[in-house]
């Protein structure tokens, strides 16, 4: 197949054709094609130098078919017609194998809106400019006296679906990120950036960011774990509505009654309201999911009260309603997934947001967070590189990383303030969430 | 495939490589659901693809193709050879791999019945029928059961000299129950929690667990857990079944003792490790009972192999002795700093990654006590299984484990069923707590298809040999 001369993708046109003879070939009552394809590179860093440095293009055909019945899935990593037929040939093979059981319905057509989410710049990027970009951190760290690490990535790719229903989405997207950790002796920073367009990461500000809050965060003492105000930056607001997410925000976790999600119910203070839209340019926007339905804005908490879930096929045949365009792709068990979150910003001056705070907490950053009872929304984790005591209204000192044991509802009913601007959080495997630095009454801090 | 490799490898010496490396790597996986008396699920997943290390200029650079294709292998190379000296630029050391690995040879995983041969009809009958056996009791609200089935065959050959052939195979399985309140959600699983319990081997190993056998009591579990006791907070005595104790190992041990972490390489992902160099033959890591090894050669763990992704042939080497900490997993680039050879723990997910240190089978070594001894000596404890959360600081001191099952320990007997067990400590001082551990008679080799590590990421299957262990003046109960 011929390639784009920069990052190798294969031409919509040749795309299309390639799925639509795929499915005029198979036998199956319904079948679905799906085409992922990717050209990526990162260099990551450690000690003010390069140390790994990797690029790759791949390419994955899934084929789903629905025969008497019954449903068979298949993949192969290449692109071509001979191995495809071989996929579509295993799909169905799977499928006559197996007893009957409840068939997740393929959407018809329907337009998907389209979304800005390619950049040319990105999909330019040399070995040579990521060179660049890590060798402008870690000069400016080893001025400081101090060691960089992070990881900086390009990726180019395009994800298409169709199915015998006469779906047919194609999208390209770009996506550009950095993270890095800056060390000194006895402390370190952190800070991160991802965006549609590599021209918006800007390495100066991201330096310095990283740099500053390292130098601050130097011979940390302990602090008396307990129960803490808190400022949290968006980082670790960002990381709170990804295991929300993942815990009760799809419709199946409601229909299982695993969530904490209580429809029309005052679940967190006012202040909170969160939605996930995958059309807001944004965000890291997608126009479809990966069973071809058009991406619907759902709003999950609006001013406190459980206000919406989100549905892929299964679950809305299930409900009797329509899907929002929230679908994994096949087979999925875990049901619809929010990737694509929003959280409203508020009016304060993240810098101003601790200024009547007696005694708190200033956290960067969370790190290995996980669920210790989803009902109650209970996670726990450690702070990371940025830990503050707040006292008489300013920071005044840092202090040793803590372990926080905390239900999240609970945290967010006591938010007292949201800062007025917010940043941008890329997931590391799905999605991205926008939202602001937030000041919470509570938070309990048990080690 | 070996024209191929060569080829790779003749291209990058010519345009400049000191060294280079080639992996050919073909994937192919088998998922099994049965969800709620239904098959949710059958799939079956294909990779394969090439991927080229270098090193230009004293730096690496790699890059991977999905095309396995003669063109397609010469710009793989440039694009390998381009990255390096790229890397170059903002380099600090230069790379030395030591000494040179010239290992030449083919290993298969010992196995009984082929995975991919048994008919689907027949892993789909046995998970029904474990589904059923879950389902005859009344409560349980959730039903899952999974399978999984992996063949590897990858090729490895380097400017060294080495060319390594292996084809690898795994097999797991697994059951869970979930009962459901209003107000909390309780689930069990068998035999493992993360969806399954998986090793190096065939359907054999599948056959081995019955499934079926262990539906009811699992499901009853889980619905007793909605009425069980609160397990109360409080410094007291923790005993831990095999499978809890082999996380902690891997979280506790495993991790900080990765080389590649300690000389910062991760720092901005996973972290760094307490474990540093001046550590090494000095701190006391565990109390006398606690010896554990790195063997690449267990029998059925995920860590088993004939040689890693460099070529470097599998070994047993030691982590902690008698609770010294004298070892570290290490690759040929983080062994020669240390002026050692590396002990072949190299290892990438697909032909797409570069390897990276993993662990292998990390494991604790079996001691000459017994669960139902370790019980009986203890006055006031908790006895914990199955693993239900995990969370570990980013130096790998600070932890918090949850698991799904717990039972009161009192006057050397077991009470009451406790529900949101928790326990929390800092590493050292919980392994110097450690003042017995099961014999072999209970010492079982336990497989993680789930160990993240790496940008981009990667997951590693790796496994832990381990038996009960006894910890004295643990806080547990963190949850209220």
């Amino acid at each position: 197949m011929k390639s784009m001369e920069v990052a190798r993708l294969t031409a919509e046109g040749e795309l299309k054709q390639f799925m639509t003879g795929l499915l005029e070939r198979s036998s199956a009552e319904q079948t679905e094609v799906m085409v992922t394809e990717w050209d990526s590179a990162l260099t990551r860093f450690a000690n003010n130098g390069i140390h790994q440095n990797v690029a790759e293009r791949d390419a994955t055909v899934r084929v789903r078919v629905v025969k008497d019945g019954k449903t068979g899935v298949a993949s192969i990593n290449q692109l071509n017609e001979a191995a495809a037929l071989d996929v579509l040939k295993r799909a169905i093979a799977i499928a006559d194998l197996q007893p009957k059981s409840d068939v997740v319905p393929m959407p018809g057509p329907a337009t998907a809106p389209p979304v800005e989410a390619w950049s040319d710049a990105t999909a330019a990027v040399t070995p040579e400019d990521r060179a660049d970009f890590v060798q402008a951190v870690c000069t400016r760290a080893e001025r400081a006296g101090l060691k960089a690490f992070g990881a900086y990535s390009t990726s180019a790719g395009q994800l298409a679906i169709a199915n015998s229903h006469g779906v047919y989405h194609q999208q390209r997207s770009t996506q550009a990120t950095v993270n890095s950790v800056v060390m000194g002796d006895a402390g370190s920073g952190y800070a991160d950036r991802g965006a549609i367009d590599v021209s918006e990461l800007d390495r100066d500000e991201l330096a310095t960011e990283v740099i500053e809050k390292a130098q601050r965060n130097q011979n940390a003492q302990p602090v008396e774990p307990g129960v803490y105000e808190v400022v949290l930056e968006e980082y670790a607001v960002a990381e709170m509505l990804q295991f929300m997410s993942f815990i009760g925000f799809g419709a199946l976790s409601v229909q299982e009654e695993r969530s904490f999600m209580k429809l029309g119910e005052r679940i967190t203070g006012e202040e909170v309201t969160i939605w996930d839209d995958g059309l807001d340019r944004t965000g890291i926007p997608a126009s479809f999911d990966f069973e071809g339905v058009p991406k619907q804005r759902v709003d999950l908490i609006t001013r406190g009260v459980a206000s919406g879930l989100v549905y892929d096929m299964q679950t809305a045949t299930r409900a009797g309603r329509q899907s929002t365009g929230h679908g994994l792709p096949a087979p999925n068990t875990e049901g619809p997934f929010a990737v694509n979150l929003f959280m409203k910003p508020g009016s304060a001056a993240k810098a101003d947001m601790m200024s009547d705070i007696k005694r708190g907490i200033w956290v960067t950053r969370f790190w290995y967070v996980r669920v210790v009872e989803p009902k109650q929304s209970v996670i726990t984790g450690m702070t990371r590189e940025g830990t503050f005591l707040i006292e008489n209204g300013r920071i005044s000192r840092p202090v040793k990383d803590l372990r926080f044991t905390q239900s999240i509802l609970e945290a967010f009913q006591g938010t007292l303030a949201l800062s007025r601007n917010t940043k941008l959080h890329v997931s590391e495997y799905l999605g991205a969430s926008r939202v602001p630095a937030v000041r919470l009454k509570a938070f309990d801090f048990t080690s | 495939m070996k024209d191929l490799a060569e080829a790779a490898l003749n291209a990058a010496q010519v345009k400049g490589a000191s060294y280079a490396d080639v992996r050919l790597d073909e994937h192919v996986t088998q998922d099994i659901v049965v969800k709620n008396g239904q098959l949710a699920a059958v799939s079956d997943d294909a990779s394969e693809g090439f991927g080229v290390r270098v090193i230009v200029d004293g730096a690496w650079g790699f890059a991977g193709s999905a095309r396995l294709e003669n063109e397609e292998v010469q710009q793989v190379v440039d694009r390998a050879i381009r990255i390096a000296r790229a890397s170059a630029r903002v380099r600090s050391a230069p790379v030395d791999l030591g000494a040179p690995v010239t290992s030449r040879g083919h290993y298969r995983t010992p196995l009984e019945r082929d995975p991919f041969a048994v008919p689907l009809t027949e892993k789909v009958d046995l998970l029904l029928r474990a589904d059923a056996a879950m389902g005859s009791v009344k409560g349980v609200t959730i039903r899952e059961g999974s399978m999984e089935f992996i063949r590897q065959a990858k090729l490895f050959a380097s400017t060294d000299g080495a060319f390594v052939e292996q084809e690898l195979f795994e097999s797991g399985a697994g059951i869970e129950a979930t009962a459901t309140s209003p107000d909390e959600v309780q689930n069990r699983s068998y035999p493992n929690s993360f969806g399954r319990h998986q090793g190096a081997g065939g359907y054999e190993y599948i056959t081995a667990l019955e499934l079926d056998r262990h539906g009811q009591r699992i499901a009853e579990e889980a619905v007793a857990l909605l009425t069980a006791t609160q397990c109360p907070s409080g410094i007291k005595t923790l005993i831990l079944d095999a499978s809890q104790t082999a996380l902690q190992i891997h979280e506790s041990c495993g991790h900080p003792t990765e080389l590649d972490r300690v000389f910062g390489m991760e720092a901005a992902y996973a972290g760094t490790s307490f474990m540093t160099p001046e550590k090494l033959n000095h701190l006391q890591y565990g109390s006398p009972q606690v010896t554990i090894t790195a063997d690449a050669l267990t029998p059925t763990g995920l860590g088993t192999f004939g040689w890693d992704d460099e070529g470097v042939p599998a070994q047993r080497t030691f982590l902690i002795k008698n609770g010294l900490f004298v070892g570290y997993l290490t690759s040929r680039e983080t062994a020669s700093v240390l002026g050692q050879q590396s002990n072949g723990t190299m290892r990438a997910d697909g032909w797409n990654r570069i390897p990276l240190i993993r662990m292998t089978n990390v494991n604790l070594e079996a001691g000459d006590s017994s669960l139902d001894e370790m019980i009986a000596q203890t006055k006031d404890g908790v006895y914990m299984e199955t693993n239900r959360s995990w969370s570990i600081d980013d130096k790998r001191l600070n932890f918090q484990f949850g698991t799904q099952l717990a039972y009161e320990i009192i006057d050397g007997k077991r009470g009451r069923m406790l529900k949101n067990a928790t326990y929390a400590g800092i590493t050292p001082e919980f392994w110097n707590s450690c003042d017995a551990v099961a014999g072999r008679s209970e010492w079982k080799v336990w497989g993680l298809a789930n160990c993240g590590k790496g940008q981009p990421p990667q997951v590693a299957h790796v496994a832990h040999g381990a038996a009960p262990a006894r910890f004295q003046h643990v806080k547990v109960g963190i949850l209220k």
